[in-house]
Protein backbone atom coordinates (compact mmCIF):
# COMPACT_ATOMS: atom_id res chain seq x y z
CA UNK A 1 0.00 0.00 0.00
CA UNK A 2 1.42 3.32 -1.01
CA UNK A 3 -1.39 5.61 0.15
CA UNK A 4 -0.82 6.83 3.66
CA UNK A 5 -3.72 6.03 6.00
CA UNK A 6 -3.24 9.37 7.71
CA UNK A 7 -1.48 12.50 6.56
CA UNK A 8 -1.58 15.75 8.51
CA UNK A 9 -0.29 18.93 6.89
CA UNK A 10 0.54 22.13 8.76
CA UNK A 11 -2.31 21.72 11.23
CA UNK A 12 -3.12 24.43 13.77
CA UNK A 13 -5.85 24.32 16.41
CA UNK A 14 -7.10 26.59 19.17
CA UNK A 15 -9.12 26.24 22.31
CA UNK A 16 -11.16 29.46 22.43
CA UNK A 17 -8.40 32.03 21.86
CA UNK A 18 -5.59 29.87 23.26
CA UNK A 19 -3.40 28.24 20.59
CA UNK A 20 -3.06 24.51 21.34
CA UNK A 21 -1.34 23.14 18.26
CA UNK A 22 0.66 24.81 15.55
CA UNK A 23 2.44 23.67 12.43
CA UNK A 24 1.90 19.94 12.95
CA UNK A 25 2.68 17.80 9.91
CA UNK A 26 3.24 14.07 9.71
CA UNK A 27 2.58 11.03 7.66
CA UNK A 28 2.31 7.47 8.94
CA UNK A 29 2.92 4.15 7.17
CA UNK A 30 0.01 1.79 6.50
CA UNK A 31 -0.38 -1.10 8.91
CA UNK A 32 1.66 0.55 11.64
CA UNK A 33 0.77 1.07 15.27
CA UNK A 34 1.46 4.64 16.25
CA UNK A 35 1.78 6.24 19.68
CA UNK A 36 1.14 9.96 20.07
CA UNK A 37 3.28 11.10 23.00
CA UNK A 38 3.69 14.35 24.85
CA UNK A 39 3.27 15.98 28.26
CA UNK A 40 -0.14 16.78 29.75
CA UNK A 41 -1.84 19.60 27.89
CA UNK A 42 0.44 19.19 24.87
CA UNK A 43 -2.59 18.84 22.62
CA UNK A 44 -2.63 15.06 22.06
CA UNK A 45 -6.39 14.56 22.46
CA UNK A 46 -7.04 17.80 20.62
CA UNK A 47 -4.99 16.48 17.71
CA UNK A 48 -7.13 13.32 17.53
CA UNK A 49 -10.31 15.40 17.67
CA UNK A 50 -8.98 17.66 14.93
CA UNK A 51 -8.19 14.66 12.73
CA UNK A 52 -11.71 13.28 13.34
CA UNK A 53 -13.34 16.64 12.58
CA UNK A 54 -14.73 16.80 16.12
CA UNK A 55 -12.98 20.09 16.85
CA UNK A 56 -12.39 22.92 14.36
CA UNK A 57 -9.05 23.37 12.60
CA UNK A 58 -7.65 26.89 12.42
CA UNK A 59 -5.41 25.88 9.60
CA UNK A 60 -4.05 22.82 7.85
CA UNK A 61 -5.30 19.73 6.13
CA UNK A 62 -6.02 16.17 7.18
CA UNK A 63 -6.25 13.37 4.62
CA UNK A 64 -7.09 9.76 5.31
CA UNK A 65 -6.31 7.14 2.67
CA UNK A 66 -5.53 9.97 0.28
CA UNK A 67 -8.94 11.64 0.55
CA UNK A 68 -11.15 13.72 2.78
CA UNK A 69 -12.36 12.13 6.01
CA UNK A 70 -15.96 13.14 5.35
CA UNK A 71 -16.10 10.90 2.27
CA UNK A 72 -14.97 7.82 4.20
CA UNK A 73 -15.86 8.32 7.84
CA UNK A 74 -16.65 4.67 8.43
CA UNK A 75 -13.09 3.71 7.48
CA UNK A 76 -11.93 5.54 10.60
CA UNK A 77 -12.99 4.34 14.05
CA UNK A 78 -12.62 6.68 16.99
CA UNK A 79 -12.35 5.55 20.60
CA UNK A 80 -12.98 8.56 22.85
CA UNK A 81 -11.31 8.97 26.21
CA UNK A 82 -13.12 6.87 28.78
CA UNK A 83 -13.97 9.79 31.07
CA UNK A 84 -15.64 11.68 28.23
CA UNK A 85 -18.56 9.26 28.40
CA UNK A 86 -21.59 9.07 30.65
CA UNK A 87 -21.16 5.67 32.31
CA UNK A 88 -24.42 6.06 34.27
CA UNK A 89 -26.36 6.09 31.02
CA UNK A 90 -29.10 3.43 31.05
CA UNK A 91 -27.65 1.19 28.36
CA UNK A 92 -26.30 -2.33 28.20
CA UNK A 93 -22.93 -3.50 26.91
CA UNK A 94 -24.39 -5.09 23.76
CA UNK A 95 -26.17 -1.85 22.80
CA UNK A 96 -22.98 0.18 23.11
CA UNK A 97 -21.08 -2.26 20.90
CA UNK A 98 -23.89 -2.21 18.33
CA UNK A 99 -23.42 1.56 18.04
CA UNK A 100 -20.35 0.69 15.98
CA UNK A 101 -22.78 -0.50 13.31
CA UNK A 102 -24.86 2.69 13.29
CA UNK A 103 -22.85 4.29 10.54
CA UNK A 104 -23.73 1.32 8.32
CA UNK A 105 -27.47 1.60 9.08
CA UNK A 106 -30.13 4.01 7.85
CA UNK A 107 -31.78 6.02 10.59
CA UNK A 108 -34.92 3.91 10.62
CA UNK A 109 -33.08 0.58 10.65
CA UNK A 110 -32.44 -1.56 13.71
CA UNK A 111 -29.27 -3.66 14.02
CA UNK A 112 -29.76 -7.01 12.25
CA UNK A 113 -28.79 -10.50 13.39
CA UNK A 114 -25.60 -10.11 11.34
CA UNK A 115 -24.77 -6.93 13.27
CA UNK A 116 -25.43 -8.76 16.53
CA UNK A 117 -23.19 -11.65 15.51
CA UNK A 118 -20.40 -9.18 14.69
CA UNK A 119 -20.89 -7.49 18.06
CA UNK A 120 -20.65 -10.84 19.84
CA UNK A 121 -17.45 -11.69 18.00
CA UNK A 122 -15.96 -8.35 18.97
CA UNK A 123 -16.93 -8.84 22.62
CA UNK A 124 -15.44 -12.33 22.49
CA UNK A 125 -12.12 -10.96 21.21
CA UNK A 126 -11.96 -8.67 24.23
CA UNK A 127 -13.12 -11.31 26.73
CA UNK A 128 -16.28 -9.33 27.39
CA UNK A 129 -18.95 -11.66 26.00
CA UNK A 130 -20.16 -12.79 29.47
CA UNK A 131 -20.96 -9.14 30.24
CA UNK A 132 -23.08 -8.45 27.16
CA UNK A 133 -26.29 -7.86 29.13
CA UNK A 134 -24.74 -5.81 31.93
CA UNK A 135 -25.55 -2.18 32.35
CA UNK A 136 -22.37 -0.22 31.67
CA UNK A 137 -22.39 1.42 35.11
CA UNK A 138 -21.75 -2.02 36.65
CA UNK A 139 -18.43 -2.48 34.84
CA UNK A 140 -14.92 -1.70 36.06
CA UNK A 141 -12.93 0.99 34.28
CA UNK A 142 -10.97 -1.58 32.30
CA UNK A 143 -14.12 -3.42 31.27
CA UNK A 144 -15.65 -0.14 30.12
CA UNK A 145 -12.58 0.49 28.00
CA UNK A 146 -12.91 -2.97 26.43
CA UNK A 147 -16.56 -2.25 25.58
CA UNK A 148 -15.48 0.87 23.74
CA UNK A 149 -12.80 -1.04 21.86
CA UNK A 150 -15.32 -3.69 20.87
CA UNK A 151 -17.52 -0.86 19.63
CA UNK A 152 -14.68 0.38 17.43
CA UNK A 153 -13.93 -3.15 16.22
CA UNK A 154 -17.45 -3.81 14.87
CA UNK A 155 -17.20 -0.68 12.79
CA UNK A 156 -14.74 -2.67 10.64
CA UNK A 157 -12.63 0.40 9.97
CA UNK A 158 -9.16 0.52 8.45
CA UNK A 159 -7.76 3.21 10.72
CA UNK A 160 -8.30 3.22 14.50
CA UNK A 161 -7.81 6.41 16.49
CA UNK A 162 -7.81 5.76 20.24
CA UNK A 163 -7.58 8.34 22.99
CA UNK A 164 -5.60 6.89 25.94
CA UNK A 165 -6.97 3.34 25.80
CA UNK A 166 -4.39 2.18 28.36
CA UNK A 167 -5.16 4.92 30.90
CA UNK A 168 -6.17 3.55 34.29
CA UNK A 169 -6.90 -0.01 33.17
CA UNK A 170 -6.12 -3.30 34.91
CA UNK A 171 -3.59 -5.86 33.68
CA UNK A 172 -6.25 -8.05 32.10
CA UNK A 173 -7.54 -5.16 30.04
CA UNK A 174 -4.05 -4.14 29.02
CA UNK A 175 -3.47 -7.69 27.77
CA UNK A 176 -6.80 -7.69 25.95
CA UNK A 177 -5.94 -4.40 24.23
CA UNK A 178 -2.54 -5.72 23.18
CA UNK A 179 -4.26 -8.83 21.84
CA UNK A 180 -6.62 -6.60 19.87
CA UNK A 181 -3.64 -4.71 18.41
CA UNK A 182 -2.24 -8.01 17.15
CA UNK A 183 -5.52 -8.92 15.48
CA UNK A 184 -5.74 -5.50 13.84
CA UNK A 185 -2.12 -5.66 12.67
CA UNK A 186 -2.70 -9.05 11.08
CA UNK A 187 -5.54 -7.48 9.14
CA UNK A 188 -3.20 -4.69 7.96
CA UNK A 189 -5.14 -2.07 9.94
CA UNK A 190 -3.47 1.08 11.20
CA UNK A 191 -3.67 2.08 14.86
CA UNK A 192 -3.02 5.54 16.28
CA UNK A 193 -3.13 5.88 20.07
CA UNK A 194 -2.68 8.77 22.43
CA UNK A 195 -0.39 7.16 24.98
CA UNK A 196 1.06 8.25 28.29
CA UNK A 197 3.32 5.43 29.47
CA UNK A 198 6.75 5.81 27.90
CA UNK A 199 7.84 2.47 29.36
CA UNK A 200 5.50 0.47 27.18
CA UNK A 201 5.88 2.43 23.94
CA UNK A 202 8.56 0.20 22.42
CA UNK A 203 6.61 -2.90 23.36
CA UNK A 204 3.21 -1.88 21.99
CA UNK A 205 4.01 0.47 19.12
CA UNK A 206 6.30 0.63 16.12
CA UNK A 207 5.98 4.33 15.25
CA UNK A 208 5.91 7.43 17.48
CA UNK A 209 4.70 10.99 17.07
CA UNK A 210 5.97 13.33 19.79
CA UNK A 211 4.19 16.64 20.24
CA UNK A 212 4.29 19.56 22.59
CA UNK A 213 2.03 22.20 21.01
CA UNK A 214 4.05 21.62 17.88
CA UNK A 215 5.53 18.52 16.31
CA UNK A 216 8.80 17.45 17.95
CA UNK A 217 9.38 14.27 15.98
CA UNK A 218 7.66 11.54 14.02
CA UNK A 219 9.28 8.28 13.03
CA UNK A 220 9.99 4.62 13.83
CA UNK A 221 10.28 3.87 17.55
CA UNK A 222 13.88 2.57 17.36
CA UNK A 223 15.31 5.71 15.80
CA UNK A 224 12.95 8.33 17.18
CA UNK A 225 12.41 7.52 20.83
CA UNK A 226 15.81 8.78 21.95
CA UNK A 227 16.57 10.39 25.33
CA UNK A 228 17.31 13.70 23.54
CA UNK A 229 13.95 13.79 21.77
CA UNK A 230 12.13 12.70 24.92
CA UNK A 231 13.81 15.47 26.88
CA UNK A 232 12.91 17.97 24.16
CA UNK A 233 9.27 16.84 24.18
CA UNK A 234 8.83 16.90 27.93
CA UNK A 235 10.74 20.17 28.40
CA UNK A 236 13.80 18.58 29.99
CA UNK A 237 11.74 16.96 32.72
CA UNK A 238 11.73 13.22 32.37
CA UNK A 239 8.24 11.97 33.20
CA UNK A 240 7.85 10.08 36.47
CA UNK A 241 8.34 6.38 36.36
CA UNK A 242 10.42 6.29 33.23
CA UNK A 243 13.41 3.99 33.57
CA UNK A 244 15.72 5.29 30.89
CA UNK A 245 18.13 2.72 29.55
CA UNK A 246 16.01 -0.09 30.87
CA UNK A 247 13.23 0.44 28.42
CA UNK A 248 11.68 -2.85 27.55
CA UNK A 249 12.70 -3.81 24.07
CA UNK A 250 10.09 -4.84 21.58
CA UNK A 251 9.63 -8.56 22.09
CA UNK A 252 9.16 -9.34 18.46
CA UNK A 253 5.41 -9.25 18.56
CA UNK A 254 5.33 -6.11 16.53
CA UNK B 1 -67.69 13.30 30.45
CA UNK B 2 -65.69 16.46 31.18
CA UNK B 3 -63.59 14.56 33.70
CA UNK B 4 -62.66 12.02 31.06
CA UNK B 5 -61.61 14.72 28.58
CA UNK B 6 -59.51 16.42 31.23
CA UNK B 7 -57.84 13.18 32.27
CA UNK B 8 -57.26 12.07 28.69
CA UNK B 9 -55.73 15.42 27.75
CA UNK B 10 -53.53 15.49 30.83
CA UNK B 11 -52.46 11.92 30.20
CA UNK B 12 -51.44 12.61 26.60
CA UNK B 13 -49.62 15.80 27.53
CA UNK B 14 -47.76 14.02 30.33
CA UNK B 15 -46.86 11.13 28.00
CA UNK B 16 -45.40 13.43 25.36
CA UNK B 17 -43.44 15.29 28.01
CA UNK B 18 -42.17 12.01 29.47
CA UNK B 19 -40.85 10.74 26.12
CA UNK B 20 -38.96 13.88 25.07
CA UNK B 21 -38.07 14.51 28.72
CA UNK B 22 -36.07 11.26 28.80
CA UNK B 23 -33.90 12.45 25.91
CA UNK B 24 -33.47 15.88 27.51
CA UNK B 25 -32.55 14.50 30.93
CA UNK B 26 -30.03 12.05 29.45
CA UNK B 27 -28.34 14.77 27.44
CA UNK B 28 -28.27 17.00 30.54
CA UNK B 29 -30.46 19.44 28.64
CA UNK B 30 -33.30 19.81 31.16
CA UNK B 31 -32.56 23.52 31.41
CA UNK B 32 -32.82 23.90 27.63
CA UNK B 33 -36.22 22.18 27.81
CA UNK B 34 -37.20 24.70 30.44
CA UNK B 35 -36.00 27.50 28.17
CA UNK B 36 -37.87 26.27 25.11
CA UNK B 37 -41.07 25.75 27.06
CA UNK B 38 -40.97 29.44 27.94
CA UNK B 39 -39.81 30.97 24.70
CA UNK B 40 -42.43 29.15 22.62
CA UNK B 41 -44.87 31.59 24.22
CA UNK B 42 -43.40 34.28 21.97
CA UNK B 43 -43.95 31.99 19.00
CA UNK B 44 -47.57 31.44 19.96
CA UNK B 45 -48.20 35.16 20.45
CA UNK B 46 -46.58 36.01 17.11
CA UNK B 47 -48.68 33.30 15.43
CA UNK B 48 -51.80 34.97 16.87
CA UNK B 49 -50.73 38.39 15.66
CA UNK B 50 -49.85 37.19 12.15
CA UNK B 51 -52.97 35.07 11.65
CA UNK B 52 -55.29 37.42 13.54
CA UNK B 53 -57.05 34.43 15.10
CA UNK B 54 -56.35 31.19 16.91
CA UNK B 55 -54.83 28.68 14.53
CA UNK B 56 -53.27 25.47 15.85
CA UNK B 57 -51.16 25.07 12.74
CA UNK B 58 -49.71 28.59 12.99
CA UNK B 59 -49.14 28.14 16.71
CA UNK B 60 -47.15 24.98 16.13
CA UNK B 61 -45.07 26.54 13.36
CA UNK B 62 -44.43 29.65 15.45
CA UNK B 63 -43.50 27.60 18.50
CA UNK B 64 -41.12 25.33 16.59
CA UNK B 65 -39.38 28.28 14.95
CA UNK B 66 -39.04 30.00 18.31
CA UNK B 67 -37.84 26.79 19.97
CA UNK B 68 -35.14 26.29 17.32
CA UNK B 69 -34.20 29.97 17.55
CA UNK B 70 -33.80 29.59 21.32
CA UNK B 71 -31.59 26.52 20.96
CA UNK B 72 -29.56 28.12 18.17
CA UNK B 73 -29.12 31.48 19.88
CA UNK B 74 -28.10 29.73 23.09
CA UNK B 75 -25.39 27.81 21.25
CA UNK B 76 -24.23 30.98 19.51
CA UNK B 77 -23.87 32.83 22.82
CA UNK B 78 -21.97 29.86 24.29
CA UNK B 79 -19.29 30.28 21.62
CA UNK B 80 -18.23 33.39 23.54
CA UNK B 81 -15.79 32.07 26.17
CA UNK B 82 -17.00 34.69 28.66
CA UNK B 83 -20.58 33.43 28.66
CA UNK B 84 -21.34 30.26 30.62
CA UNK B 85 -23.80 27.84 29.08
CA UNK B 86 -26.42 28.25 31.82
CA UNK B 87 -26.12 32.03 31.51
CA UNK B 88 -26.68 31.92 27.77
CA UNK B 89 -29.80 29.78 28.24
CA UNK B 90 -31.07 32.00 31.04
CA UNK B 91 -30.61 35.16 29.01
CA UNK B 92 -32.32 33.93 25.87
CA UNK B 93 -35.45 32.33 27.25
CA UNK B 94 -36.29 34.92 29.89
CA UNK B 95 -36.09 37.75 27.38
CA UNK B 96 -38.16 35.83 24.82
CA UNK B 97 -40.74 34.97 27.45
CA UNK B 98 -40.81 38.57 28.70
CA UNK B 99 -41.30 39.84 25.15
CA UNK B 100 -44.19 37.40 24.79
CA UNK B 101 -45.84 38.70 27.94
CA UNK B 102 -45.33 42.32 26.83
CA UNK B 103 -46.98 41.56 23.49
CA UNK B 104 -49.91 39.88 25.24
CA UNK B 105 -50.36 42.97 27.37
CA UNK B 106 -50.19 45.35 24.38
CA UNK B 107 -52.50 43.38 22.13
CA UNK B 108 -54.79 42.12 24.87
CA UNK B 109 -57.82 42.91 22.71
CA UNK B 110 -56.62 40.84 19.76
CA UNK B 111 -55.05 37.88 21.53
CA UNK B 112 -57.22 35.41 23.28
CA UNK B 113 -54.47 34.60 25.75
CA UNK B 114 -54.50 35.33 29.41
CA UNK B 115 -51.25 35.88 31.34
CA UNK B 116 -52.37 33.68 34.22
CA UNK B 117 -53.38 30.92 31.85
CA UNK B 118 -50.05 31.11 30.01
CA UNK B 119 -48.14 30.61 33.22
CA UNK B 120 -50.26 28.03 34.97
CA UNK B 121 -52.63 26.66 32.34
CA UNK B 122 -56.14 25.75 33.26
CA UNK B 123 -56.91 22.23 32.39
CA UNK B 124 -60.34 22.45 34.02
CA UNK B 125 -61.44 24.77 31.17
CA UNK B 126 -60.15 22.44 28.46
CA UNK B 127 -63.55 20.78 27.79
CA UNK B 128 -65.25 24.08 26.99
CA UNK B 129 -63.21 24.86 23.89
CA UNK B 130 -64.32 22.16 21.51
CA UNK B 131 -63.76 21.29 17.89
CA UNK B 132 -67.05 21.36 16.01
CA UNK B 133 -67.58 19.45 12.76
CA UNK B 134 -70.89 20.47 11.24
CA UNK B 135 -73.32 20.05 14.10
CA UNK B 136 -71.24 17.49 15.92
CA UNK B 137 -68.87 18.36 18.73
CA UNK B 138 -65.74 16.23 18.47
CA UNK B 139 -64.38 17.02 21.90
CA UNK B 140 -61.90 19.58 23.20
CA UNK B 141 -59.34 21.24 20.92
CA UNK B 142 -56.65 20.73 23.54
CA UNK B 143 -57.29 16.98 23.50
CA UNK B 144 -56.86 16.68 19.74
CA UNK B 145 -53.76 18.85 19.77
CA UNK B 146 -52.27 16.74 22.57
CA UNK B 147 -53.12 13.53 20.70
CA UNK B 148 -51.58 14.80 17.45
CA UNK B 149 -48.36 15.83 19.18
CA UNK B 150 -48.17 12.58 21.13
CA UNK B 151 -48.46 10.61 17.89
CA UNK B 152 -45.77 12.77 16.26
CA UNK B 153 -43.48 12.09 19.22
CA UNK B 154 -44.11 8.35 19.16
CA UNK B 155 -43.56 8.07 15.41
CA UNK B 156 -40.43 10.24 15.24
CA UNK B 157 -38.77 8.76 18.32
CA UNK B 158 -39.90 5.26 17.38
CA UNK B 159 -38.56 5.41 13.84
CA UNK B 160 -35.23 7.08 14.66
CA UNK B 161 -34.85 5.41 18.04
CA UNK B 162 -31.31 4.18 17.42
CA UNK B 163 -30.16 7.62 16.32
CA UNK B 164 -31.66 9.30 19.38
CA UNK B 165 -30.03 6.68 21.59
CA UNK B 166 -26.57 7.23 20.14
CA UNK B 167 -27.01 11.01 20.21
CA UNK B 168 -28.04 10.94 23.84
CA UNK B 169 -25.27 8.56 24.88
CA UNK B 170 -22.33 10.11 23.10
CA UNK B 171 -22.70 13.06 20.70
CA UNK B 172 -18.98 12.99 19.85
CA UNK B 173 -19.15 9.32 18.94
CA UNK B 174 -22.23 10.03 16.82
CA UNK B 175 -20.30 12.78 15.04
CA UNK B 176 -17.33 10.45 14.48
CA UNK B 177 -19.68 7.95 12.81
CA UNK B 178 -20.74 10.64 10.37
CA UNK B 179 -24.22 11.16 11.78
CA UNK B 180 -25.68 14.63 11.41
CA UNK B 181 -25.64 15.64 15.06
CA UNK B 182 -27.00 19.18 14.47
CA UNK B 183 -29.92 17.73 12.51
CA UNK B 184 -30.92 15.28 15.26
CA UNK B 185 -30.42 17.95 17.90
CA UNK B 186 -32.76 20.26 15.97
CA UNK B 187 -35.20 17.37 15.62
CA UNK B 188 -35.25 16.89 19.39
CA UNK B 189 -35.73 20.62 19.92
CA UNK B 190 -38.62 20.54 17.44
CA UNK B 191 -40.28 17.74 19.39
CA UNK B 192 -39.77 19.67 22.64
CA UNK B 193 -41.32 22.78 21.08
CA UNK B 194 -44.34 20.87 19.75
CA UNK B 195 -44.81 19.12 23.07
CA UNK B 196 -44.74 22.43 24.90
CA UNK B 197 -47.34 23.99 22.61
CA UNK B 198 -49.65 21.06 23.17
CA UNK B 199 -49.13 21.39 26.91
CA UNK B 200 -49.75 25.14 27.16
CA UNK B 201 -53.55 25.02 27.47
CA UNK B 202 -53.41 22.23 29.96
CA UNK B 203 -50.55 22.94 32.31
CA UNK B 204 -48.95 26.25 31.30
CA UNK B 205 -45.33 27.19 30.82
CA UNK B 206 -44.11 26.51 34.34
CA UNK B 207 -45.62 23.11 35.02
CA UNK B 208 -44.69 21.74 31.64
CA UNK B 209 -41.13 21.80 32.95
CA UNK B 210 -42.20 19.55 35.82
CA UNK B 211 -43.69 17.08 33.37
CA UNK B 212 -40.62 17.21 31.11
CA UNK B 213 -38.10 16.66 33.87
CA UNK B 214 -39.62 14.80 36.82
CA UNK B 215 -41.06 11.56 35.34
CA UNK B 216 -37.91 11.17 33.22
CA UNK B 217 -35.71 11.69 36.27
CA UNK B 218 -37.67 9.13 38.28
CA UNK B 219 -37.31 6.68 35.41
CA UNK B 220 -33.55 7.37 35.28
CA UNK B 221 -33.31 6.05 38.84
CA UNK B 222 -34.75 2.64 37.97
CA UNK B 223 -34.10 1.93 34.27
CA UNK B 224 -31.21 -0.04 32.80
CA UNK B 225 -31.91 0.65 29.13
CA UNK B 226 -33.25 3.57 27.12
CA UNK B 227 -36.40 1.66 26.16
CA UNK B 228 -37.05 0.79 29.80
CA UNK B 229 -36.42 4.39 30.81
CA UNK B 230 -39.05 5.60 28.36
CA UNK B 231 -41.44 2.93 29.61
CA UNK B 232 -40.88 3.88 33.23
CA UNK B 233 -41.20 7.59 32.42
CA UNK B 234 -44.60 6.88 30.84
CA UNK B 235 -45.66 4.92 33.92
CA UNK B 236 -44.54 7.69 36.27
CA UNK B 237 -46.30 10.27 34.09
CA UNK B 238 -49.60 8.37 34.14
CA UNK B 239 -49.40 7.77 37.87
CA UNK B 240 -48.72 11.47 38.44
CA UNK B 241 -51.75 12.41 36.34
CA UNK B 242 -54.11 9.97 38.08
CA UNK B 243 -52.91 10.70 41.61
CA UNK B 244 -52.70 14.43 40.89
CA UNK B 245 -56.22 14.49 39.54
CA UNK B 246 -57.43 12.60 42.60
CA UNK B 247 -55.62 15.03 44.87
CA UNK B 248 -57.12 18.03 43.08
CA UNK B 249 -60.65 16.63 43.33
CA UNK B 250 -60.15 15.71 46.98
CA UNK B 251 -58.75 19.11 47.98
CA UNK B 252 -60.74 21.04 45.37
CA UNK B 253 -57.45 22.49 44.14
CA UNK B 254 -55.68 23.22 40.84
CA UNK B 255 -55.41 20.09 38.71
CA UNK B 256 -52.17 20.80 36.86
CA UNK B 257 -50.36 21.90 39.99
CA UNK B 258 -51.54 18.78 41.84
CA UNK B 259 -50.14 16.65 39.02
CA UNK B 260 -46.81 18.43 39.43
CA UNK B 261 -46.89 17.85 43.17
CA UNK B 262 -47.56 14.15 42.68
CA UNK B 263 -44.77 13.81 40.10
CA UNK B 264 -42.36 15.28 42.64
CA UNK B 265 -43.78 13.06 45.37
CA UNK B 266 -43.24 9.93 43.28
CA UNK B 267 -39.63 10.92 42.60
CA UNK B 268 -38.99 11.36 46.31
CA UNK B 269 -40.73 8.06 47.06
CA UNK B 270 -38.55 6.26 44.49
CA UNK B 271 -35.42 7.79 46.01
CA UNK B 272 -36.55 6.81 49.51
CA UNK B 273 -37.23 3.21 48.48
CA UNK B 274 -33.84 3.02 46.80
CA UNK B 275 -32.17 4.33 49.94
CA UNK B 276 -33.91 1.66 52.01
CA UNK B 277 -32.80 -1.08 49.64
CA UNK B 278 -29.30 0.30 49.29
CA UNK B 279 -27.41 -1.88 51.82
CA UNK B 280 -28.51 -4.94 49.90
CA UNK B 281 -27.60 -3.39 46.57
CA UNK B 282 -24.07 -2.56 47.65
CA UNK B 283 -23.56 -6.11 48.90
CA UNK B 284 -24.65 -7.38 45.51
CA UNK B 285 -22.17 -5.12 43.76
CA UNK B 286 -19.34 -6.42 45.87
CA UNK B 287 -20.05 -10.06 45.17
Amino acid sequence: MSVSPLRVENLAMRYHTQPVLEGVSFDIPAGSSVAILGPNGAGKSTLLKGIMGLAPLMQGKVSVFGGALTDQRLKVAYVPQRDESDWDFPIQVMDVVLMGRHGHLKFWQRPSSVDRALAKQALQKLDMLPYQNRQISQLSGGQQQRVFLARALVQQADLYLMDEPFAGVDMMTEKAIVGLFEILKQQQKTIVCVHHDLNTVAEYFDWVILINHGLIASGPVETTLTPEIIAKTYGGRIPLGLKLGTQRKGNGRF
Amino acid sequence: MNDIWILATASLVASSCALVGVLLVLRRLSLLGDAISHSVLLGIVLAYLVMGERSEMAMMVGAVLMGLLTAGLTQLLQKNPHIQSDVSIGVVFTSFFALGVVLIAIYAGQIDLDQECVLYGEIAFVPFDTVVWGEQSLGPRAFWLALAVFLINVVVIGVAFERFKLMAFHPLLALSLGLSVPFWHAMLMTLVSLTTVASFDAVGAILVVALLVIPASSAYLVATSLKAMMGWALVYAQLSVLLGYGLAVWLDSAIAASIGVMAGGLLLLTLAIQQLLKPKASQLNLS
